[in-house]
């Protein structure tokens, strides 16, 4: 067992603990970035100046009319701004832009004594455009060859003379949605400006060492003029990794302009419209199988929907091309990826990273090419499954591999699936128009930053002169738990009760240039850099205790609040305070980087992750003939995390992952509007939660049952855990792939399934609908009714 | 601008607001009741949720006016003064009903109204009566063991008081 994993006894990590904040929550005290401003003097509020157009040049600004609404007290326009016009870190996303590129886009932002002063003020504004050609698809992207940033390529062996040489080959295409991240919070900033000209921004961000560069850059001065603290998130989910930096630009030149403190606050459909999403995907695909249904080759192309700028959109497409093996052994294979550029919102980071639409595109070839090899998709899934020592296409070499199995086999018998597919199987010969499904599918996600650098953290532990311990890390809390994590994890390296630790809110004047909290690798990087300031702390406090126990400094040991040495002992705070008079360094700033990890971003080659995250799920839905309307009946999972480090908290982010990936794969349905109307093309259509279908209580499974699998120690990560945030949501593939199943049971076997993405009640009736014309082949189909491009065996 | 009189958590105050001013925004900007939240600002998520007069209602879509004279309860007039935590707050922070906490004050209003008109709910009524609260995070499944772990409690304590009323400490000898 390695240093950074062992557990000492005793540890305080590995107990089931409810959220730090919980009591908090509960009693409506836990302060949210938007909650401060009430209790703020002489705060100016903010409104967007938004664009109706798609794509056009601003050709007039004339923001005079807006003073005359009482209350306005400052327009802020392009002129205004000292620095860098730009709120990303590409120099692609003017902050005030003279071209808007999306319905909604800010061209500039009022301030006023209230918000309906600002909100009157922004309505004045005149601004004149001249409208130019727009693309809102990505079929439109494709025709038009309108991309942005780099093409990548996966690619090993050979795969067109393997397919050529492959006893079955087909051929494919899917176009499949993006997704709104709805953190029930929206975006947020309160900007202040000190004594001496120093920013302070409150920010509901999940990268607040970006947040301050980009404010820095925006203000043209250091980054040491800013600091940017997060409180606490009402959710992330990614959607704040990036999209956070503007809206605090906005609320510092606000505040250094007028001296007043600034909020920008976006309503909801202000947040739906302007901030990016999970990026929609099309893929055309060729695969090879051999005679026994094992993959033998892949070539594929995926375009990835990157909205207006290039955002995240290229390490998202990256870790797309890194998952499309998903669990699966593939051995010649291309994949190849590029950026769409539309005017739609720049799409951006959402749990997963571009990771679930990659395994999209495999899960989705095999639901639909099982019928045509004639083997069952949980067969040919597990045939295909990587076994220990072959490396992904990618060249990262897989291991613990026989923990997917076990977890696929837990599954199987706990679910009891076999039984039930028997089960099944009388339920659909017995019912005509009702019939259902029952779909067991896998995740194996790497979990590390696909960019190398950004794979460190930071950490800053203070222990005071009365025992107690303050600590301070660069991850940001979004209600994944992470917090909570870390005061275990501070708890346990130091040997003193929870009750001992506390956690002051994330600040880049306490740990800089930290790495956003995404990736899932919150817990693993911050962790590490906790543990390691308290073990430093610790190497200087063992010979004070040595010496004042008279005992050999390797005998001395940190424990429940006492430091022991074979029969003696002595309290934590005596020696704290001991080691103060002997004038002993008590704080320490810790450091983690991962260690073992590559990438070579030119050629997509190295390896990239520091380990994979395994998961398994079987979801059985039944689906209404009729409608399409569809129940989830039962789900079972069963999930890597390796040795929790706090048990609670994983089950959650593993339900609510796979509620998440429900949501994007059955019932969240962006729309844009694609007609040619100029007053309404590029539109969200989908602006509000009445018209953006969230999972809800009413979708809920009726069962769900959720394990951690067992005998899950990791060797290189901090007390042995694994990352949890984002691997659930691929669990999610069980419930369409169900629902894939239970459509093709309305129809004659073999008969291939071709399922939208997402598949609402609609789309599930044009899939069962198309399964039972498969009886009744004579009939010429609709054209309007067919999908585009059907699975052929070629 | 009305003047408006409303109990908030059990003390009475005024206010002065716009004839169109929300209920919710009166309570976090006016009367300082920001653990109140404002989630989605057209009555789909239930972030909002309080107790209007003993009944639970979405803030974002009540005028200020409207509570002229009534009382509101928020989820900040829950726990006892003394600090001790009503059985559906117990609930929700040992169940796990709760990860980044924004819909946490409403889901908490919307079952304490749903467990006063049903103190014994099947799991079944405890999905259909929360449906208009919305959740990003936990996907429901503790939400759902809390308010069913509260209903639990509170009738168990509700039983303990009915049956020390009907055998007074002491008298059993
Ligand atoms: S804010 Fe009131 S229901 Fe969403
Ligand atoms: S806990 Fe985040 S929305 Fe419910």
């Amino acid at each position: 067992m390695s240093h950074l994993s062992a557990r000492p006894e005793n540890p305080v990590v590995g107990e089931a603990l409810p959220h730090e904040s919980a009591v908090l929550h509960v009693t409506g005290r836990a302060l949210y970035t938007d909650d401060l401003h009430p209790r703020t003097k002489d705060v100016l509020h903010a409104w967007p100046v938004q664009s109706p157009h798609a794509h056009a040049r601003v050709t007039q600004l004339e923001v005079c009319a807006a003073y005359e609404i009482p209350g306005v007290v400052r327009v802020l326009t392009a002129g205004d701004v000292p620095g860098v016009n730009d709120s990303g870190t590409k120099n692609d996303e003017p902050l005030f832009p003279d071209e808007v590129c999306f319905v909604g886009q800010a061209v500039c932002w009022v301030l006023g004594e209230t918000l309906e002063a600002a909100r009157l003020g922004a309505a004045e504004v005149r601004v004149d455009y001249e409208p130019l050609r727009s693309i809102v698809t990505i079929a439109d992207a494709i025709k038009a060859d309108s991309y942005q940033g780099a093409t990548r390529t996966v690619r090993r062996g050979n795969a067109m003379s393997a397919l050529a040489r492959a006893a079955h080959t087909f051929t494919g295409e899917i176009t499949f949605a993006g997704q709104e991240h709805f953190y029930l919070e929206t975006h947020a900033s309160l900007a202040t400006v000190g004594d001496d000209g120093r920013v302070f921004v409150q920010s509901s961000t999940q990268h607040p060492t970006e947040t301050q560069e980009i404010v820095a850059h925006v203000l043209g001065v250091g980054a040491h003029e800013v600091t940017v603290q997060c409180l606490r998130m009402g959710g992330g989910f990614g959607g704040k990794e990036e999209q956070p930096h503007g809206f605090a630009a906005v609320a510092a030149l606000g505040a250094t302009l007028t001296g007043r403190p600034v909020r920008v606050r976006l309503n909801r459909t202000q947040d739906l419209t302007m901030t990016g999403k999970r990026h929609g995907f099309h893929a055309a695909w060729r695969v090879g199988f051999d005679h026994d249904g094992h993959l033998v080759a892949l070539q594929t192309t995926l375009t990835s929907d990157g909205g207006w700028s290039l955002d995240l959109s290229e390490p998202v497409l990256a870790r797309a091309l890194c998952h499309v093996d998903n669990a699966y052994w593939i051995p010649d294979v291309e994949i190849v990826g590029r950026v769409a550029r539309t005017h739609k919102t720049s799409q951006t980071a959402f749990r997963g990273f571009g990771g679930p639409q990659g395994m999209l595109v495999t899960e989705d070839i095999i639901g639909r090419c099982a019928p045509l090899l004639g083997i069952e998709p949980h067969e040919l899934r597990r045939r295909n499954f990587y076994t220990d020592g072959q490396t992904t296409p990618y060249g990262q070499v897989v291991h613990q591999t026989e923990r997917l199995v076990r977890a696929w086999d837990q599954v199987t018998s706990t679910a009891e699936l076999e039984r039930r597919r028997g089960a099944l199987a009388g339920f659909n010969a017995a019912h005509e128009h009702v019939k259902r499904g029952l779909a067991i599918t896998p995740v194996k996600f790497g979990i590390s930053f696909n960019f190398t650098a950004m794979n460190q953290g930071g950490a800053l532990v203070h222990v005071y002169r009365d025992g107690t311990v303050l600590i301070n890390h660069g991850g940001t809390e979004m209600g994944q738990g992470l917090h909570t994590k870390m005061l275990q994890v501070a708890a346990t390296a130091l040997g003193v009760p929870l009750s001992r630790v506390r956690l002051a809110p994330t600040r880049t004047d306490k740990v800089p240039n930290t790495s956003a909290t995404a990736a899932s690798a919150g817990a693993d990087l911050n962790g590490g850099a906790i543990k390691d300031a308290c073990e430093q702390i610790l190497a200087r406090l063992r010979p004070v205790a040595a010496e004042r126990m008279e005992v050999p400094v390797e005998d001395v040991r940190f424990e429940g609040g006492e430091v022991r040495a074979g029969e003696r002992s002595m309290p934590w705070a005596e020696l704290v305070h001991t080691a103060y008079l002997s004038r002993v360094q008590l704080f320490a700033a810790g450091y983690y980087r991962t260690e073992g990890i590559h990438w070579d971003p030119e050629i997509m080659h190295g390896t990239p992750f520091k380990y994979f995250a395994y998961g398994v799920a079987a979801a059985e839905v039944e689906v209404d003939g009729f409608t399409g309307a569809y129940r989830t009946r039962r789900v079972d999972i069963v999930h890597d995390v390796g040795d929790s480090l706090s048990p609670l908290v994983d089950i959650g982010q593993i339900e609510g992952g796979f509620v998440q990936g429900a949501g994007w794969l059955t019932l969240e349905d962006l729309r844009w509007d694609e007609s040619d109307d100029p007053e309404r093309r590029g539109r969200l259509t989908t602006q509000s939660a009445s018209t953006y279908k969230l999972p809800s209580l009413s979708e809920m499974p009726e069962e769900l049952n959720v394990a951690l699998l067992e005998r899950a120690h990791e060797e290189g990560v901090v007390y042995g855990s694994k990352a949890v945030g984002e691997p659930p949501l691929m669990l999610a593939f069980s419930v369409r792939e169900a629902l894939r199943q239970a459509c093709a049971a309305f129809g004659p076997t073999g008969h291939s399934v071709v399922l939208d993405s997402p598949a609402t009640p609609e789309a599930v009736f044009w899939a069962l609908d198309e399964a039972r014309r498969a009886y009744r082949p004579a009939v010429p189909e609709p054209t309007e009714l067919g999908h585009p491009v059907q699975v052929t065996q070629v | 601008m009305v003047s408006i009189r409303l109990t908030v958590d059990n003390v009475e105050r005024t206010a002065e607001v716009e004839p169109r001013t929300l209920l919710v925004h009166a309570l976090r900007e006016q009367l300082g009741k920001v653990g109140t939240v404002v989630g989605c600002d057209t009555s789909n998520c239930g972030a909002c949720t309080v107790l209007l007069d003993g009944e639970s209602v979405k803030s974002c879509s009540v005028l200020a006016v409207q509570a002229d004279g009534s009382t509101v309860d928020t989820v900040q007039g829950l726990a006892q003064p003394d600090g001790t935590l009503h059985p559906i707050q117990q609930a929700f922070h040992e169940h796990h009903g709760l990860q980044c906490g924004y819909c946490t004050p409403g889901m908490l209003m919307r079952a304490v109204c749903l467990l006063s008109e049903n103190p014994t709910p099947t799991e079944e009524e405890v999905r259909h009566g929360m449906e208009g609260n919305m959740c990003r995070c936990t996907g429901y499944q503790g939400i759902v063991d809390a308010v069913m772990a509260a209903s639990q409690a509170m009738s168990d304590s509700y039983g303990a008081n009915q049956s020390s009323i009907a055998e007074p400490a002491g008298v059993a000898s």
